[in-house]
Order: structure tokens, then C-alpha cells, then sequence
């Protein structure tokens, strides 16, 4: 096997450990990582929304970060820059986001799910891969959010410092944060053990350019496998993991933190597909990519963390599944506010994709529509 | 010579992907800002059977593809 796929089989299974580990030590269910659950959960610990079950200063998020940071500084590979359109990601970053919540759970996440039973996974990765598709095709027809330049030291330094500010403050002053007592934000591994774990993961990820969006993208655009193996990798791992730990449970109904609305758990994952391949990454990626220098991508992670605010300030998130007194399945789902935002990203992200197309193209694929 | 400096990944190797289909048998010289960009170029290259020559110039990165 080729040196560089064997880096992303090794990042891919280290992923799926790390993710079991923390589960074992008190992650919520199928949520080892969720980028998007975890900046959520940060964005509430800061005040940002006030979901109180969604609240916890996620060492996973820092621990990311730093680890991007040091595996690039070491190599060499730390470089700032930025420039490439950074309005339009933050707005893409935030309905990446949306999506995410209303399927809750990043591409990542639904990887896991998946590895741990939960079918309703299977209907985001289909709705996940409609959207890669989506996003692939106006990538042909040659989409681009422009080019990033070179920037100063201290703009492409922003989300590594704004991680270690953020650790700091929690260790020195953790009653200034908002932390969940009961609910998902309330289960959480050791935090400094889950910081050690977050930084080799991000380590692994800066050197192996682990991608969930990357591996189809390239499979459908240039036939390439290189990046896939490391999806299939953690989904490999997860699943032995899960049955060895009896944790394995295949279904749709009630799984953990999930909703079992199928519509809405494809959509979601539709506009995480779409967004993900116009921003050139997926969540995780993105927090790479803040890590080694990338102007751009902080922005992006900005961005997710408005989409968390407006998620659960506006009651956009899904709920999960849920049993009534009688014990009778409830199934969760989102709210119409819900379902509105989705369809408003929709929207958005057409426009953004045809604006950013070359002109010519641009005025051809509009002139199409209207006729 | 392509200048795929800034581009964020998947464009570089897109970029590669149209110079090789429109000029097959050519040698093409490309420059990318990242080592990322410059293996994801190289895995493409080799999988179409062109080998890669690279050299890091200022931070940047000249690359040359050819039969």
C-alpha cells in the first residue's frame, strides 16, 4: 500500500479508537467527536445560545486545533493566509452548520452513528453523498471561491490562540462558563484526558489531510480512493469496537442523540454535502486547516459557531427521538423554523454556487433556469 | 505554467486534471503554496502515469509532470 494511503488508514483507525475511548470515558452515545455537536456545545458554554442541556467547553474542539497546529509548525507546513472569499464561507460555514444540527451530527458523527447501528446515519450518508454530488457539480463547471493570499503570521494564528485562550480561561476560570447538568453537554470524558486524546487525533488529521467530504469528492471527480480509506477506516473500527463492547445496536428508532425523521436527516446532510464541497472540506477539515495558517477556514469555524447560535436560539436544531408517558415512540425531527432554515440554505447556497462560477457560465446556467 | 497558488483543495488537482485531458502527452509545469496541494497533485499525476518532479522555492511549490 502506498506510504500516504497507508497515513490515512493508520489516521482513520486512530480516529475510530479515539472515538470509542471517549465514548468509554463518558462522551454521549455514537458522539466520540461531532464537530459540529462539540462548537455547539462550546458556543452555548460561552453564552451564545441557551440550550441548557448543550453547554460544556469541549477539550476535543482545542485539542484539534493545537494539534493541527504543532504537527504544521513542525513540519514546516504553518502558513498564513487567507482572502479567498471569507464572507461567503462564514455564511456557507453557518448553514454547513445548520444542516449538521438538524441531522445532528457532523459528517464525522454520522460516520460513527453508522459504526454504531444507527441506521437513520445511513439515510444522512445517502443524503450526505447527494450533496457531494451536488457540490462536485458546479465544481466542474468551475466553481471556486477564489484565490487565498499570503497573510501575516498573526492572522493565520487566530484559532490556534483563540484555543489556547479559550483553555485557558476554562482552567483558570471555569465559573465564567455556562456548563450543561443534565443532557448531552453534561456527558463528557475527562477533560484533560480528552484534550491529550484531541491533540494526537489532530496531529494525525493536519499530516494525513483526513477529509469525510474529500473522500467521495475525489472518488466521483478523479476516481481516487486515497482519501475514502480513511472514512471506511473509522467506520471499519467503530463497528468491531461497538460489537466487541456490546455496544452495537442496528436501527432506526430511538438510537442515541438521533431523530428517526427520515426526510430531514437526508436534507440536512444534503446542504452539509453541498456546503462542505464548495468550502473545499468538511467540518473537521476546516478545524485543520484553522490550525496550519488557514485565514479562511477560521472564518469558516466562526461561521459553524453562528449557525449553532441560530440554531438553538431560533429552535432550528432536531430533536431526538423520544418515548411519551405511555412509553409510545415519539419521533423527533425539526421544527418548521427548522425545516424554513434548511430550505433557506438551499437557496442560499444556489445562489452562491452560481455566483461563483466564471461569468460566462454564470449568465448560461441563469439563462437555463429562466427558460 | 499553471498557477494554482491560493486555490483550496480540490482546484489545484482539477486544474492539473484539464491541462493533462486537453494535453496528454505534454510536460506541465505547475506551482501550488502547499505541500498538501503538491501530494494531491502527485497521487493524481501517478495514477494517470506521469512522474513528478518537485521544488520548493520560496515557500512555494514548482512542480514539473511529465510521461
Amino acid at each position: 500500500m502506498k506510504k500516504v494511503s497507508l497515513l490515512v488508514v493508520i489516521s482513520g483507525v486512530v480516529v475510530g479508537l479515539a472515538a470509542l475511548a471517549l465514548t468509554f470515558m463518558g462522551n454521549p452515545a455514537n458522539m466520540g467527536f461531532c464537530i459540529a455537536c462539540f462548537l455547539r456545545d462550546i458556543t452555548g458554554s460561552v453564552g451564545m445560545h441557551a440550550a441548557a442541556k448543550v453547554q460544556y467547553v469541549r477539550p476535543e474542539i482545542i485539542g484539534l486545533v493545537l494539534g493541527a497546529c504543532i504537527a504544521a509548525i513542525a513540519s514546516g507546513e504553518f502558513k498564513a493566509k487567507s482572502g479567498s472569499s471569507p464572507a461567503t464561507r462564514l455564511v456557507l460555514g453557518a448553514f454547513v452548520m445548520i444542516g449538521a444540527l438538524t441531522f445532528l451530527g457532523c459528517p464525522l458523527r454520522m460516520v460513527l452513528r453508522l459504526g454504531g447501528g444507527d441506521a437513520n446515519a445511513l439515510v444522512g450518508l445517502i443524503g450526505f453523498v447527494i450533496g457531494v454530488v451536488i457540490g462536485v457539480f458546479f465544481l466542474k463547471r468551475g466553481f471556486s471561491l477564489k484565490r487565498a493570499h499570503a497573510a501575516s503570521v498573526q492572522e493565520g494564528s487566530v484559532m490556534p490562540l483563540v484555543s489556547v485562550g479559550l483553555l485557558l480561561l476554562f482552567i483558570l476560570v471555569p465559573t465564567l462558563f455556562k456548563l450543561s447538568e443534565e443532557g448531552p453537554g453534561s456527558m463528557h470524558a475527562p477533560f484533560f484526558i480528552a484534550l491529550l486524546i484531541a491533540l494526537v487525533v489532530g496531529f494525525l488529521a493536519q499530516k494525513s489531510r483526513l477529509c469525510m467530504v474529500g473522500g467521495i469528492r475525489d472518488l466521483i471527480l478523479f476516481k481516487s480512493f486515497h482519501l475514502l480509506v480513511g472514512f471506511i477506516a473509522i467506520l471499519v473500527t467503530v463497528v468491531i469496537g461497538n460489537l466487541i463492547l456490546q455496544k452495537f445496536s442496528w436501527g432506526f428508532a430511538m438510537q442515541p442523540i438521533a431523530h428517526s425523521n427520515h426526510l430531514w436527516n437526508l436534507l440536512g446532510m444534503v446542504l452539509v454535502g453541498w456546503g462542505s464541497v464548495l468550502l473545499g472540506g468538511c467540518p473537521l477539515r476546516q478545524l485543520i486547516l484553522a490550525g496550519e495558517g488557514n485565514g479562511d477556514s477560521a472564518v469558516t469555524v466562526f461561521g459553524m459557531i453562528i449557525g449553532a447560535a441560530f440554531s438553538h436560539n431560533f429552535g432550528l436544531a432536531g430533536n431526538p427521538d423520544s418515548l411519551n408517558d405511555a412509553k409510545e415512540l415519539v419521533v423527533g425531527g425539526i421544527s418548521t423554523a427548522g425545516k424554513v432554515a434548511v430550505l433557506i440554505g438551499f437557496v442560499v447556497f444556489v445562489v452562491i454556487s452560481l455566483l461563483n462560477l466564471p461569468k460566462q457560465q454564470a449568465a448560461a446556467e441563469t439563462e437555463k433556469e429562466a427558460a | 505554467m499553471i498557477d494554482a497558488r491560493g486555490y483550496s483543495c480540490p482546484m489545484p488537482v482539477m486544474m492539473v486534471k484539464k491541462e493533462l485531458d486537453s494535453h496528454p502527452d505534454g510536460k506541465i509545469e505547475v506551482m501550488v503554496d502547499s505541500r498538501c496541494s503538491r501530494d494531491n497533485i502527485e497521487i493524481f499525476a501517478k495514477s494517470r502515469g506521469y512522474s513528478m518532479e518537485a521544488v520548493e522555492e520560496d515557500g512555494d511549490y514548482h512542480l514539473t509532470l511529465h510521461k
